[in-house]
């Protein structure tokens, strides 16, 4: 028996001995919230602390989540006995039904059901590939690199005008050549094709890929796979404010929600390329700000008491952004000409290797 | 006839005002002229309300009888229509009855009686008593009324009554007085009226309903126009037979202090106010005295009207202990609960006695109770019953102290809905007592009670102690109906968790899911039994 679907028969069979019992079964799942997650200098990651809150069937507040870890738990365990692999998607709508003698469904949003699966992963310890799940495609690259995926030989630097996508498990790639001096993460997709059509990644020498907003865990594992296998540095390139930032701090130390799996998906070695607000003062792109938002400004200042925004430039930025009451997009820059990120901005940036931590 | 007495001081204050003013200056009109001139004052002003006034005045009147007499009453109503517009209208009771010459004295005229001043509580609330509903009969029909008697002692009085309105004396028809050996006691009046019969909320069957409730110990059976209701009793003991006490100072009122001077029977001032008032005693009423200016020593009758205001005045500055409450008979606690439950299937009832208290030197007592949930039904205003000395009032609901201390209530915090400071909302009847040897009604019509504020007060502090019972009530049930929502939910996931198991551990569902039902079983019960707090804790 697979190691997974032992794990998955474990948990049932631990609720099965509370019911024979006649006692309140519960489970017990890894807290996963800012309050439980720790910030490891050392390592530069978020860690999971261990702080566990238990679920249980008797319970108003618990028992609907209950219910659903039960049914998503049983159908992951018929994914591994019939070797299937399937999306979060189709895990939602395969397993939501309305209940009998009610109006009640088991889900009613993939928002129900996403977060019981992350749940699953932190409370057996396995990876949602593992338990045969699949994210939905978002993400794409391109760059001098050929990997073999499913027996096809791809060469991301001959995909024309799209790219390659980004499956949501690159566990099984096989990076085959790459031929960059390094990575460069956009956060998002018109800026990735501007640099795609201006033939950036072939007079860099760099690979190219977009997020397309905050990093699924497909784009962040090859990300850091290439980094780690291949001793590229990366360089994140996202919106100047805290949104943006945030995405940047996702792929360098991981995510407060998917702290339990950040030594997997962390890219400890990556560095903030830009926008950032003092760019706007240098590269003359006053005119193109817009005035942040009062979210933005809280997302800020929440931020600035995370452990991992500590470092003085951060703190300098967030200061700025929270007093100026600004932000700026990347398109900001091709307010002063299309081609000067291509050109200006960020040849400029990697050659004086203007970086924040 | 005993029960006249009663009635009859009722009578003396309530028409004592207007009849004074209006004899004053002029020759003496006799009350029976005065009531046929101003019927409209005393109950009888429309054929509705002067229907349900003769019902009330007899059914009063048998009920003061027969509990005076210490025997459980049982009283037959009849209205039948007799002609267009026309009642026949019997009451009849297993009363002590009357012996003969009693019978034309207490009915044939109006103030029978000569201990006009003493208090006690009784009904006779509507004025003018049964003499008052012959009167109306002749005067609407022109036909005497028959009057039937006995006190047990074998022989039957038998009346045909009219009342001679200028001297104020009875007409004697007929009369037999017949030794037939029935051993029956009680009497039976039966009379033709002008009226209209209706059977909405200020009706004769809302009135005998109400009537049932408020005496739960009466057996009544009415037979209206459209078949009969039988009131069964549901209890057996009668409430205590109040005592009768002499006036307070601070409770009279100038004209009837004059009365009571006219007809005293003490010798001197000094004696008069002793004897003929509670809480004088010998230094008081040299006090009274001083402050008036009077020679205690002089007679009572000579006092000029003047020296009677003074005296008056004085009474009401000396400072007196408060007036005995022994002479107050409330129904209890429990003879309200029985009431209530006679005549409605609710789900919850409480009942509330304040101790006694005094307004302007006249004890009162106020008892609540609510009945609530089961079949009455959800919509529209909590239902009222306004009760003075067990008589239920029917008319002017809105100038009533009852009502506003109801309005006043925040009964929200009980469980009931209110928007503002309306009559509540919700599946209630809520009971008011006022038990007193004087009730304060805002006018000689007497269906609303005065707005006292000491009165309001006590009404507020008796629904407020119902009201909570009423709330621990609502939220115990509420509590159940909560557990039970958090069991149903459980119920509803056991099949997908039972089946997810059975998946996950490869064993069968079914009974994963007779384990589940019967752990939520000994939960059900716990909730069922109240000792539902260890239970939630475990689920917690």
């Amino acid at each position: 028996m697979g190691e997974v679907k032992k794990k998955l028969k474990n948990l049932g069979e631990d609720v099965l001995k509370d019911i024979n019992l006649g006692k309140n079964p519960d489970i017990n799942i890894p807290v996963r919230s800012l309050s439980n997650v720790i910030y490891d200098e050392k390592l530069k990651q978020l860690t999971l602390g261990d702080k566990v809150s238990r679920r249980y069937l008797f319970n108003v507040a618990h028992a609907k989540r209950f219910m659903q870890t039960m049914l998503v738990s049983a159908f992951c365990k018929e994914l591994q006995e019939q070797g299937i692999h399937t999306s979060l998607r189709d895990l939602f709508y395969a397993l939501k039904r309305t209940l009998p003698n009610s109006d009640e469904n088991t889900f009613d949003e993939q928002r129900e059901s996403d977060p019981i699966i992350v749940d699953l992963e932190v409370m057996l310890d396995v990876l949602r590939e593992q338990l045969n799940l699949n994210a939905d495609v978002r993400g794409r690259v391109v760059g001098n690199v050929v990997v073999k995926d499913r027996g096809d030989t791809i060469n991301w630097s001959k995909l024309g005008s799209g790219g390659w996508a980004i499956p949501s498990n690159v566990e099984d790639i096989q990076i085959k050549k790459v031929k960059s001096k390094y990575i460069l993460v956009i956060e998002k997709n018109a800026a990735f094709e501007r640099l795609h059509e201006d033939k950036f990644w072939q007079k860099q020498k760099c690979i190219l890929v977009t997020t397309q907003g905050q990093a699924a865990r497909g784009p962040r594992r090859l990300i850091q796979r290439l980094s780690t296998d291949f001793k590229l540095p990366v360089y994140v390139f996202t919106d100047a404010d805290s949104y943006g930032w945030y995405i940047y701090s996702v792929i360098k130390y991981g995510s407060i929600s998917l702290a339990h799996i950040s030594e997997r998906l962390g890219c400890p070695n990556a560095k903030f390329l830009g926008l950032t607000i003092s760019d706007i003062d240098e590269f003359d792109l006053k005119n193109f700000t817009i005035k942040a938002r009062d979210v933005d400004i809280k997302r800020a200042k929440e931020m600035m008491k995370y452990d991992w925004f500590k470092h003085k430039a951060w703190q300098k930025e967030l200061k700025l952004m929270i007093q100026r009451k600004i932000k700026a997009e990347l398109e900001a820059l091709s307010g002063r000409g299309l081609k000067f990120m291509t050109e200006v901005y960020l040849p400029k940036k990697i050659k004086k290797k203007e970086f924040l931590p | 006839m005993v029960r006249t007495t009663s009635d009859s001081k009722r009578i003396a204050g309530s028409i004592d005002k207007i009849a004074e003013k209006l004899s004053k200056d002029q020759r003496e009109v006799s009350v029976s002229e005065f009531f046929e001139k101003n019927r409209h004052l005393l109950g009888y002003d429309n054929p509705t309300r002067a229907l349900l006034t003769v019902v009330k005045e007899l059914v009063d009147n048998s009920l003061d009888a027969t509990e005076e007499a210490r025997i459980l009453p049982r009283i037959w109503v009849e209205v039948k229509p007799s002609r267009a517009d026309r009642f026949r209208v019997m009451v009849k009771d297993n009363g002590p009855g009357m012996t003969d010459k009693q019978v034309p004295l207490a009915l044939g005229k109006l103030l029978y009686g000569s201990k006009f001043f003493r208090l006690r509580q009784s009904r006779g609330t509507q004025g003018i008593g049964a003499s008052g509903t012959i009167l109306y009969s002749q005067l609407t029909t022109g036909k005497p009324t028959t009057i039937i008697a006995s006190t047990g002692n074998g022989k039957t009085s038998y009346y045909e009554l009219m009342i001679d309105v200028k001297k104020n004396e009875p007409e004697i028809v007929s009369h037999q007085f017949i030794n037939d050996g029935k051993t029956w006691h009680g009497m039976k009046i039966e009379m033709e009226i002008e009226g209209r019969y209706i059977e909405s909320r200020q009706s004769v069957p809302e009135y005998i309903k109400e009537v049932a409730i408020a005496n739960p110990y009466a057996d009544i059976v009415f037979d209206g126009p459209n078949g009969k209701m039988e009131f069964k009793r549901s209890a057996s003991e009668l409430p205590s037979l109040p005592k009768e006490i002499m006036p307070h100072p601070h409770g009279i009122e100038l004209g009837i202090l004059r009365r009571m001077l006219k007809s005293t029977k003490s010798r001197t001032v000094s004696s008069f106010l002793m004897n003929d008032f509670t809480r004088i005693g010998s230094g008081t009423a040299k006090e009274i005295c001083e402050k008036a200016g009077i020679d205690p020593r002089i007679s009572p009758k000579r006092l000029e009207i003047e020296d009677s205001e003074k005296v008056f005045k004085a009474m009401q500055k000396v400072k007196l202990i408060r007036p005995p409450t022994d002479c107050l008979s409330p129904l209890g606690e429990n003879l309200l609960i029985k009431g209530l439950q006679k005549e409605y299937n609710a789900e919850f009832f409480a009942a509330v006695s304040r101790p006694p208290e005094v307004y302007r030197g006249n004890p009162f007592q106020i008892e609540a109770a609510i009945a609530y949930g089961g079949e009455l039904p959800e919509e529209g205003s909590v239902k009222i019953m306004r009760l003075t000395n067990r008589v239920p009032l029917l008319y002017q609901e809105g100038d009533c102290a009852i009502t506003k201390a109801i309005t006043r209530t925040d009964w929200r915090r009980y469980g009931l809905s209110q928007s503002g400071k309306n009559v509540p909302v919700g599946p209630a009847v809520v009971i008011v007592h006022l038990a007193s040897v004087w009730v304060p009604y805002i006018s000689e019509s007497k269906q609303a009670i005065a707005s006292y504020p000491v009165i309001i007060k006590e009404m507020k502090l008796a629904l407020q102690e119902v009201g909570r019972r009423l709330h621990r009530h609502v939220a115990g049930k509420r509590r159940i109906e909560k557990q039970k929502k958090r069991m149903e939910i459980f119920e509803r996931y056991f099949p997908v968790v039972a089946e997810s198991v059975a998946k996950l551990t490869g064993k069968k569902q079914g009974p994963i899911l007779n384990k589940l039902k019967n752990i939520i079983k000994k939960s059900k019960k716990a909730v069922v039994d109240g000792r539902s707090k260890k239970e939630t804790k475990k689920s917690r």
